[in-house]
């Protein structure tokens, strides 16, 4: 079965360079990529979540507000129905938040500088391995 | 798996199949997006998905909007949501991408173009046409009947077409609308484009561009060569669908298709054409697919090569791959060995 992976960026900061090069390389490694753009509220993650029903969801954040965006992201899933999806979140994310954000609801947290292939392995195992719940 | 196992199996499934049907119907947009998952994975849950959508729909109009890659396809769909919201109708989007030749991978990013995410009465699913030629993919006619059950009474199925053979898109769709850019075929692509021969309307989008007025005319001459089929005159229009302009105008054309489609029966008769189409395709699959098992892989190499060697005709082979006699199969491989 081809995963389907979703990658946003929620809040405010515009950058989608790194999003977009993740997303290239997962595209690479035979996954199907949704990307839906800059600026996305929570509640607008989750609702594309639901309709395109990803097994991840993938937030790149570089604002620093990761820790409020994942646990919004991860309560907005669980309301619209989709939270059979898992989080992961990378971008500008220093090594000591990311206990906070497997706390929060993270599945996998990519802090800064982490290479493509080890994002890429993570997905494929968050996606083959363990596999969606209730599928 | 012992008989009465399978068949709890299968209750288990429908039942649970029949649930996320209830709620998609109640506008759970979770439902319908695993309902489409199942039915794109193709495992044994998709035929139970068909099976009880199908009954449920008929109710939907939809609308087939192809064309090059780049041509403004999705925004043009975008605006076409946001008018039929206007109506207040529920719009369904089923966004068709190609999957990698490559890595089988895709990146599918139509719906950044259409902004209705936050709307609970549209629902926009993208999906990769997982090595299908003809930019369709294989599972979309039964997607689209999902969409149907499930209560959208507008669906728009966006599909990159590149111009000659990815004519699937207007086997599928009630109205089909061809999206072009000024530049676009101006010498013999034109003609080439069997394209032109069954779309119903005909856009040519970034209007404000050099070029338009040309590939505008170069369309309403080729349309005045090979008019639509039984009689439908199909229109030629300008838009700038980045600026809203002329999208009214692409979704009053389609009105007016489908009226003229309605009037004398000849809605009908489409889609009852399109189911039919559809049952051959897949019992052609299926018996091609019994065949291969009843004969063995290895008889029919074999008889492959007895073709190329010249030691039994075409014909004659289809009839041992398709005999109902085993006997009679393996009897004449025989022979044409000798």
């Amino acid at each position: 079965m081809t995963a389907r992976v979703l990658v946003a960026k929620p809040g405010l900061d515009g950058h989608d360079r790194g999003a977009k090069l993740v997303a290239r390389a997962l595209r690479d490694a035979g996954f199907e990529v949704i990307y839906t753009g800059i600026r996305q509220r929570p509640e607008e993650i989750a609702a594309v979540a639901a309709q395109e029903d990803v097994q991840v969801v993938g937030l790149s954040i570089l604002s620093g507000a990761h820790l409020a965006l994942t646990r919004k992201v991860a309560a907005a899933l669980l309301v619209a129905g989709a939270d059979t999806a898992r989080i992961v979140v990378g971008g500008t994310i220093p090594q000591r938040d990311v206990a906070g954000l497997l706390d929060a609801g993270a599945a996998a947290v990519f802090p800064t500088g982490t290479p493509l292939d080890e994002i890429v392995t993570a997905m494929r195992g968050l996606t083959d391995a363990s596999g969606p719940a209730g599928r | 798996m012992s008989g009465s196992a399978a068949e709890q199996d299968h209750a288990i499934e429908s039942e649970r199949v029949r649930g996320l049907l209830e709620q998609a119907r109640a506008g759970r947009l979770a439902a319908t997006g695993r309902l489409l998952s199942l039915l794109e994975n193709d495992g044994p849950s998709s035929r139970a998905v068909s099976r009880a959508a199908f009954p449920l729909g008929g109710g939907a109009y939809t609308v087939g909007i192809t064309g090059p890659p780049g041509a403004g396809k999705s925004t043009l769909t975008g605006r076409l949501i946001t008018a039929l919201r206007g109506r207040g109708e529920r719009v369904a989007v089923l966004a068709i991408d190609p999957s990698s030749p490559v890595s089988g991978g895709a990146i599918l990013g139509d719906r950044v173009r259409m902004e209705h995410v936050g709307d609970p009465a549209v629902f926009i699913r993208s999906m990769a046409s997982r090595g299908q030629q003809g930019g369709l993919a294989l599972a979309a006619p039964a997607a689209l009947r999902l969409l149907d059950a499930a209560g959208y009474s507008w669906i728009l199925l966006e599909t990159v077409g590149v111009g000659q053979v990815e004519l699937d898109v207007c086997a599928v769709t009630d109205t089909t609308v061809l999206v072009v850019n000024p530049g676009w075929g101006d010498d013999v692509q034109t003609a080439k484009a069997g394209i032109l021969e069954v779309a119903d309307v005909f856009v040519v989008n970034k209007a404000d561009r050099p070029g338009a007025e040309h590939a505008r005319r170069d369309l309403a001459s080729m349309r005045a060569v090979a008019p639509g089929a039984g009689g439908w005159q199909p229109p030629v229009l300008a838009t700038v669908a980045s600026e809203d302009v002329g999208s009214a105008e692409v979704l009053a054309a389609i009105d007016g298709h489908r009226s003229w489609l309605e009037s004398d029966g000849h809605l009908s008769s489409l889609r009852e054409a399109r189911l039919w189409d559809e049952v051959q395709a897949v019992a052609l699959a299926q018996l091609r697919e019994r065949a291969r098992q009843r004969f063995g892989q290895s008889s029919a190499d074999e008889l492959r090569l007895l073709v190329a060697s010249r030691s039994i005709d075409p014909w004659s082979a289809a009839d041992l791959l398709t005999t109902d006699d085993g006997d009679a199969g393996r009897r004449g491989l025989r022979e044409a060995r000798q």
